[in-house]
């Protein structure tokens, strides 16, 4: 039988990739053959757009145990502890399904987490959805938020945080990105590489379903009106089994019987044995009737692709298959050894007695193609806004105005549906600069924050890559630790498009400056491509979850204002950009001009004054400035306590909307007491580092005077205005 | 004193209760729901979580399993036994406590910091508190709607078998407090002979003061008493 042109079409390949399958094979394949190539060679898996610019990036240092290439990235935190995380998309399944498909991309991440060894501590996520007004946007929030809740709620991992956003960029193709953390012994860390010949394959956790068959094709695509159609690939999430598997796998991670174990995540159980033969260059031959299975009659074409959730694939050490099945039989999952290892470099499929598939594994991995696509460098707009042109408004109702937009509402909404304190380790939950999780039993804790401005990488991608990464770590800074490493999803559109692929080029290295700048590495992370919906594309929207650690608990802060009569200094310089900004999108429906410059020496030596402020227990609360500017971030502060402020009317600034509601970058607001002032006005004085006093805490009211006054708990209720209506409807 | 966790696949807060119940010096032991003898304990913990998953009625499946008929005896022998969130709906499924515990009015799940009172303090559970006070403790659930008929409600009024009853921070009892539906704001009960008690509010998170308030923490200390 001769595969036809439209077979290859339909598994998203194309004639000239085809054609090179036929050479490393030989001869013509067949057509599970043919789905396996396209399960390994679509973008997804095989990173084909993506690879050449993400080497770019700075993956290692001294902390880095584990760069990208294994199923997390890992960390050392000192001890015998590390932290193992990462962060992955999961877009199109959640469009097309969003209960399923956001729980099962917590499902997908848990598993990449605790695949290595690790103890799933904390969950987080990006959302993004449509323009509020959407049609859509309600059910889809309403469905993200519920199968996220769903599946973390159930295996009993915190969801401590995240962020929720909307623009009309994303009408038609949401973002649901979902990041887990979790906690490992340094010298307990497994990995995917397969070692040794003819040792057991083992298959364990749910049987094989027709669910998902091709997600990770479909994930490979663009979509169009059409896209209901491919409910049938998503993938059904049982965060029950989860949990069975995660605490079958952690107690055979006890005894010493794994060689290797990987999960079946995107194209199932083709991947994962491909991955594990590939890494440790050996072949792998798998009988297909042993595969359980849920449904009747299944093909080998439809067991290789399926993407049935909650499934590992181990390879085990001589004579431990016994002591192994006891502990999976005592959770209740499924234990079969469906194959073994060879010495042949080959993947060997038999099913009914007979060889089905036969392929050089090489031909399935390294010689998966890779493209070198051209890219159009981006043409930043230039700053036409006149300030003076705009209609006059008053500072009172442009706080008022952003403050009750979606983007900047109080998201308990969303939060409470999630479980924050389950585990009992939760220091500081959503809502603040950072999350902060202790290491179970120990002195220390974890920051973790997520964060993604699609504006600034839209007005100009190198900037708005450089941007977010010194947004997580100002954001990390603020909680009181210190910024270690990073994981990042990178959603763009169509990379076949030179204009798409500029954008994710220059994001790369844009990211890369600032990574490199700051010593903070990329551990893991996972690219989204073909974001589009009729050729239209997404925003560029990198994503980027970054852990920070504290060595000692009793320097974890939050953004809470504590006690009137308290100073709040503004460290970092205020020069009035607004192009871009909250201010302008929110208020004028402006959309233009660059967004603010990054400054990396400024941001350095900015955060690393916070942080020496901080450890000399200089500082009551902190909070970083950034979309909305200073009135926005301390009215943030706050709301946390209820109590009030009295803002300084800037000198330096005739407009006062370009000193407040500005958005330039490396800033920090920090509550000191009055009698520190001086104190801390050396240490910034002594390290260079711009400061300005920019209010006094008092009590109730938020005020500027002569120009503002409002009470703190009518800030509070237009921050709650948004969500609030959209209770009642939902 | 000793405790035993019951640990069903699925539960997930058995290592969180564990947790607070060291901390104060019990000597617990975890039991997998597939043992059929419970060792001897002053206190039986049915801990929160998903109970075989939860996908039929939360607690159904766990109410049918080897160990609850241990647990069953030994409340009826008058044994200590303390279901917290998946537990409570456990032991309501089993027959040890009386009413249902429906899906929540507003149809979500919630999880989040809420306010309940003391109603009654003459008991093994909360004699470390004193009446009408207002402790801060955190729920997670989505079926934590307690509900029952009127001649369950009068024999619980009437004999003080609803300890605590969700509040504001004043201590308003009404239904803008109410975070679930809860027929009377009606957070936890007892067994007529008060030994056994079933509430939604999770003590073992108020349990550690680097992470939370430690309301929850002389609960488990009057148990101690």
């Amino acid at each position: 039988m001769k595969i036809t042109n439209e077979q290859i079409e339909t598994h998203g390949l194309k004639q000239e990739e085809y054609k090179k399958i036929k050479e490393l094979l030989g001869r013509e394949a067949n057509l599970l053959e043919l789905g396996i190539f396209s399960a390994m060679w679509n973008e997804h898996c095989s990173y084909k757009s993506s690879k050449i610019h993400l080497k770019k990036l700075p993956t290692k240092n001294n902390i880095v145990i584990q760069g990208p290439g294994e199923n997390a990235g890992v960390i050392d935190i000192g001890d015998d502890d590390a932290i193992v995380f990462k962060i992955e998309s999961h877009n199109h399944p959640s469009f097309i399904e969003p209960y399923q498909g956001a729980a099962t991309g917590v499902g997908g991440i848990l598993r990449d987490v605790f695949t290595m060894g690790a103890r799933p501590i904390a969950l987080m996520n990006s959302i993004h959805f449509g323009a509020p007004d959407n049609k859509k946007t309600q059910n889809l929030l309403n469905g993200v938020v519920s199968g996220i809740g769903g599946y973390g709620n159930s295996v009993g991992i915190p969801t401590v945080g995240g962020e929720t956003k909307f623009n009309s960029t994303y009408n038609e193709n949401i973002l649901v990105n979902a990041m887990a953390v979790g906690h490992a012994k340094k010298n307990k860390i497994f990995y995917s590489k397969a070692k040794g010949i003819n040792k057991p394959v083992v298959y364990v956790g749910s049987k094989t379903g027709r669910d998902g068959i091709h997600g990770a094709t479909m994930a490979s695509a663009e979509f169009d009106e059409n896209s209901e159609e491919k409910k049938p690939t998503v993938q059904v999430g049982d965060p029950f089994t989860e949990k069975l598997l995660l605490e079958a796998c952690l107690e055979l991670m006890k005894k010493n019987s794994i060689i290797s174990i990987q999960d079946m995540g995107a194209a199932g159980l083709t991947s994962s044995s491909i991955e594990m033969a590939s890494k440790g260059k050996l072949g792998i031959e798998l009988d297909l009737n042993k595969v359980p299975c849920r449904e009747n009659n299944m093909s080998p074409y439809e067991m290789m692709l399926s993407e049935s959730q909650e499934r590992m694939l181990i390879i085990l050490d001589d004579k431990k298959e016994k002591e192994a099945k006891k502990i999976f039989d005592k959770w209740d999952l499924d234990f079969v050894v469906i194959g073994k290892t060879t010495d042949t470099n080959r993947l060997v499929l038999n099913f009914n007695s007979e060889k089905v598939a036969d392929i050089p594994i090489p031909a399935l991995a390294d010689e998966a193609p890779q493209y070198d696509r051209k890219w159009k460098k981006f043409k930043v707009k230039k700053n036409n806004l006149k300030i003076k042109d705009l209609k006059k408004i008053k500072i009172e109702e442009a706080l008022t105005k952003i403050l009750s937009s979606p983007d900047h509402s109080n998201k308990s909404w969303i939060t409470d549906q999630y479980d924050q304190v389950v585990m009992c380790d939760t220091i500081q939950k959503s809502g603040g600069d950072a999350a902060v999780i202790r290491v179970h039993n120990k002195e220390k804790a974890i920051s973790i924050s997520v964060d993604s401005s699609a504006n600034y990488c839209s007005a100009d991608p190198r900037t708005g890559g450089k941007q977010i990464v010194c947004e997580n770590w100002r954001n990390l800074i603020s909680v009181g630790s210190k910024p270690l490493a990073i994981t990042n999803c990178l959603n763009f559109g169509n990379p076949e498009k030179p204009e798409v692929m500029g954008e994710f080029v220059e994001c790369i290295e844009g990211m890369k400056e600032a990574c490199e700048f700051l010593n903070f590495p990329v551990v893991s992370g996972n690219v989204s491509f073909y974001n589009e919906t009729n050729s239209k594309s997404i925003f560029p929207t990198p994503v980027i979850g970054g852990i920070g650690i504290f060595d000692n608990l009793s320097k974890i802060i939050n953004m809470k204002t504590k006690k009137s009569g308290n100073i709040i200094i503004v460290i970092g310089k205020t020069f009035g950009h607004l192009n871009q900004s909250s201010f302008l999108k929110d208020i004028y429906l402006i959309n233009d001009g660059p967004p603010p410059e990054i400054n990396l020496t400024n941001e350095k030596n900015n955060g690393d004054s916070v942080s020496n402020l901080i450890k000399k227990n200089l500082v009551s609360s902190c909070h970083d400035v950034s979309s909305g500017g200073i009135l926005i971030a301390l009215a943030e502060m706050s709301m946390m306590s209820m109590l009030g402020l009295k803002i300084n009317k800037p000198k330096r600034f005739t407009n006062l909307s370009e000193y407040f509601f500005a958005e330039d970058q490396g800033r920090y607001l920090i509550e000191i007491e009055r009698d520190n002032l001086e104190k801390v006005e050396t240490i910034l004085k002594k390290n260079s580092t711009f400061y300005e006093v920019v209010a006094e805490v008092q009590n109730d009211i938020f005020e500027i005077d002569k120009i503002l006054r409002i009470k703190t708990e009518e800030l509070y209720n237009c921050n709650n205005q948004w969500f609030n209506k959209f209770n009642v409807i939902n | 004193m000793k405790s035993s966790v019951i640990v069903f696949p699925g539960s997930n807060c058995d290592r969180d209760v564990a947790v607070a119940l060291e901390k104060l010096q019990f000597k617990n032991s975890m039991i997998w729901h597939k043992e059929t003898v419970l060792p001897e304990s002053d206190l039986i913990v049915v801990p929160g979580g998903f109970s075989y998953g939860d996908y039929l009625r939360s607690g159904a499946i766990a109410a049918k399993s080897n160990i609850l008929n241990e647990v069953i005896k030994a409340g009826k022998k008058g044994s200590l036994i303390l279901g917290i969130c998946n537990g409570f709906q456990i032991l309501i499924e089993c027959g040890l406590l009386k009413g249902a515990l429906l899906r929540n009015s507003g149809l979500k799940f919630i999880s989040r910091d809420i306010f309940v009172k003391i109603q009654s303090n003459k008991n093994k559970f909360f004699n470390k508190y004193k009446i009408n006070e207002i402790l801060k403790l955190n729920i997670a659930h989505n079926e934590g709607n307690f509900f029952t008929n009127n001649e369950h409600l009068k024999e619980l009024e009437d004999n003080d078998l609803i300890p605590i009853k969700y509040c504001d921070g004043d201590g308003k009892v009404n239904s803008v407090s109410n975070p679930n539906g809860s027929l009377n704001n009606i957070a936890g009960i007892f067994n007529k002979n008060k030994n056994i008690l079933g509430m939604m509010p999770h003590p073992e998170r108020m349990a550690d003061k680097i992470c939370s308030d430690e309301d929850g923490l002389p609960l488990f200390l009057s148990l101690m008493n």
